[in-house]
């Protein structure tokens, strides 16, 4: 017997069932189908969502700088990367959002592609954000290459305010809406503030692994 | 090759922990932080109750319809292209490993934090093969260049002080200047960071674990702060995820709703800083990410307990909140239960996994006072399940002859009520005569307890005389 078998076997003797069973299959065909309703919690149901995953991403130690209109981003990426004394260089992937940017207007230098280790900075562009947690939400893909996410020691992302939402449940629907019920984008990073850990003695140290520092532009509000 | 197990010399290592100048340091710093960080992120969300409700029916029904969710997850993961891999024992499960390690030629191996990796021994596994495993979680790292046993299940070196990594360090890190400062956690964790980056880079294959498995889109989840985990699944061209049968959830919902309650029960955070949701391998297109992507299910004595009276503790999604409650971990820290599973969860889990006769003294370590219970993301009864085992270890005889002599003794008063109350009267009197109004120092039978303190001595009437004459008036 394979061990698959021997594991279906091994499972439905301890339920007591044969897996034929109609009212079992139904049950489990419709909660896929259909998820039932979770619990939400009341924080995500406000009238300020945008404010709301700033001061949630904040409390994670995430910087975040609102920007007016899309125009204005790779300036402010500019002042940024000048203030933080960083190299006036970044790396992207081919998300249109992104490239159709006035990036000549800045004297930043563009590198395109996943990265090798080597980049410090990485540009993202967020599929969308949830206010709840002040996570950010990121899809793998050639517009953008997830190691850009993970390699270099700063991370910007630029994300729209409008694609703010207040709750995880919010966000799956539009996650099935983008990549139909059922299918997923190979990856998708939920990313909570920049790296860290406290496997020593509990203290907490920012940039692990991952970034260091993690900057968000939140484009389309005018709030300060 | 599996777990290296030692819970039979638990009463041992308990005396040795109790003493260890280092160890009491390292718990004493932990114990205050992980409670106060999980009471406060508790207290910013008002639903985090009726969320341990929902988190607890999410695995209950998911764990009743088992088999039929592990089919829809099966069908998914082939439909985006990887690989389901069944393994009911920890051998089958690394073989399955070492043979796509073989395919590949693989040399070296980055992997994420997985319990089901030290459970299977997967890192011994692999060496006998002269392939090089590289723990990427800094806690792990560290316990893997100290080759020992982790010793919390998300804090796996939680016993050790930064003098101790620092001199851990300064011993394995050759070719650095030896007099480098690392007495700063911040100075370890800046090496690690460096020496680990080119371990990620030059890795063939990355192994990670997976805190969930979505049924509904055929998705693994880890959760890490660090970002080890995706670099161990991203970069290398090869990502196998190990998981037992038990990880599985149906939906997105399901995941969101046990993921606002991890973290919480964890660390204290809302959520982790990374959380990722891996579907198959790369895509037409894609830039990165694995061309391969495997899952291995392991069972390992998981469908034995799916069927017995300790099914509820496959509800357990390892946030290690009981562990950090527990008077006895916090007393004694993880490495005394000789299991990589330590702590309440690990009691009910070892001899669980692993057999009664290799763990009878866990199931006694512990005071049943039900802080694990109270903190439960998923409302798991860990002192039933506890007091469960106790029953069957004296059923078949596992405890000590002197425990069966006492609570016999004691039975033969408790079953007889004229006798019992008496009995208690004079013993009592006779205590509360010979110690005046003092305390003993050392009574026969109870050496144990008075070693380290003193047993008062009876002051007036019994509780049940007291509870007797209140009751008349």
């Amino acid at each position: 017997m394979s061990d698959r078998a021997k594991i279906f076997a091994d499972i439905r003797r301890a339920l007591g069932v044969t897996g034929t069973e109609a009212a079992r299959r139904r049950a489990v065909d419709e909660r896929l189908a259909d998820p039932p309703e979770s619990v939400i919690p009341v924080r995500g149901q406000t009238a300020d969502p945008v404010g709301l995953f700033r001061a949630e991403a904040e409390r994670v130690f995430a910087t975040v700088e609102m920007v007016a209109t899309a125009g204005d981003v790779p300036v402010r990426i500019a002042g940024f990367l000048r203030a933080k004394n960083l190299p006036p260089r970044l790396r992207k992937g081919t998300d249109p959002y992104l490239a159709a940017l006035p990036w000549a207007a800045t004297p930043l230098t563009l590198d395109e592609g996943r990265s090798d280790g080597a980049d410090q900075v990485g540009l993202a562009h967020a599929f969308a954000g949830i206010a709840e947690t002040g996570t950010l939400a990121l899809v793998s893909g050639p517009g953008n290459p997830t190691t850009l996410n993970f390699l270099p020691e700063t991370h910007i992302v630029v994300l729209e305010a409008q694609k703010i939402v207040g709750d995880y449940e919010t966000f799956w629907c539009e996650l099935r809406a983008a990549y139909g019920a059922g299918a997923m984008p190979r990856t998708v990073n939920f990313i909570t503030g920049p790296s860290r850990s406290a496997d020593i003695e509990q203290t907490l140290l920012l940039g692990a692994h991952g970034p260091r520092a993690l900057h968000i532009l939140i484009v389309g509000t005018v709030s300060p | 090759m599996s777990a290296p197990l030692n819970s039979a010399d638990f009463t041992a290592n308990a005396h040795r922990a109790l003493g260890d100048a280092h160890l009491q340091q390292a718990l004493h710093v932990s114990r205050d932080g992980f409670i106060a960080k999980r009471t406060k992120a508790v207290a910013r969300l008002p639903e985090f109750e009726a969320l341990r409700d929902a988190a607890r029916d999410i695995k209950a029904h998911t764990l009743a319809h088992l088999d039929l969710y592990l089919e829809a997850y099966e069908a998914k993961v082939r439909a985006c292209g990887g690989t389901v891999h069944y393994a009911a024992t920890t051998e089958t499960a690394n073989a399955i490993v070492l043979d796509i390690c073989r395919r590949h030629g693989a040399k070296s191996i980055a992997k994420g934090k997985s319990m089901i990796g030290e459970e299977m021994g997967l890192n011994a596994a692999l060496e006998a093969q002269g392939i090089t495993p590289v723990e990427t979680d800094l806690g792990e790292y560290v316990i893997q260049i100290r080759h020992e046993m982790p010793s919390h299940i998300i804090a796996p070196a939680v016993h050790l002080t930064k003098d101790q990594i620092a001199a851990d360090f300064h011993r394995i890190h050759k070719g650095l200047p030896p007099e480098r400062d690392l007495t700063e956690p911040a100075a370890l964790l800046t090496e690690a960071r460096k020496i680990l980056r080119e371990k990620f880079l030059a890795a063939d294959i990355g192994i990670t674990g997976a805190n969930f498995l979505i049924a509904e889109t055929g998705t693994s989840i880890i959760v890490t702060n660090e970002g080890n985990g995706d670099l161990s699944q991203s970069l290398p061209k090869v990502h196998i995820v190990l998981a037992s049968i038990e990880k599985l959830v149906p939906t997105l919902e399901d995941a969101g709703t046990l993921l606002r309650v991890l973290a919480r029960s964890a660390t204290g955070q809302d959520m982790s800083v990374y959380t990722t949701l891996s579907t198959g391998p790369r895509r037409a297109g894609d830039p990165d990410g694995p061309e391969e992507y495997h899952v291995i299910l392991l069972d390992n004595g998981r469908t034995k307990m799916l069927g017995s009276d300790f099914a509820e503790m496959l509800r357990c999604i390892r946030c290690g909140a009981c562990l950090n409650h527990c008077p006895v971990y916090q007393s004694i820290g993880g490495h005394a239960y000789g299991s990589i599973y330590p702590g309440p969860m690990g009691s009910v889990l070892t001899p669980g996994l692993f057999g009664l006769d290799h763990a009878t003294d866990l199931p006694n370590a512990s005071t049943l006072c039900g802080a694990c219970e109270s903190v439960c993301p998923v409302r798991i009864p860990l002192p039933k399940l506890l007091r469960q085992w106790r029953e069957r270890a004296f059923a078949r005889h596992l405890g000590p002859e002197t425990q069966r002599l006492g609570l016999a003794f004691w039975g033969f008063f408790a079953k007889r009520p004229q006798l019992y109350g008496p009995a208690v009267r004079i013993a009592m009197r006779g205590l509360a005569l010979l110690g005046g109004r003092g305390r003993f120092r050392g009574l026969p039978f109870a050496n144990d307890w008075t070693a380290s303190r003193d047993f008062p001595a009876p002051q007036g009437e019994t509780f049940q005389a007291q509870f007797a004459a209140r009751k008349k008036t």
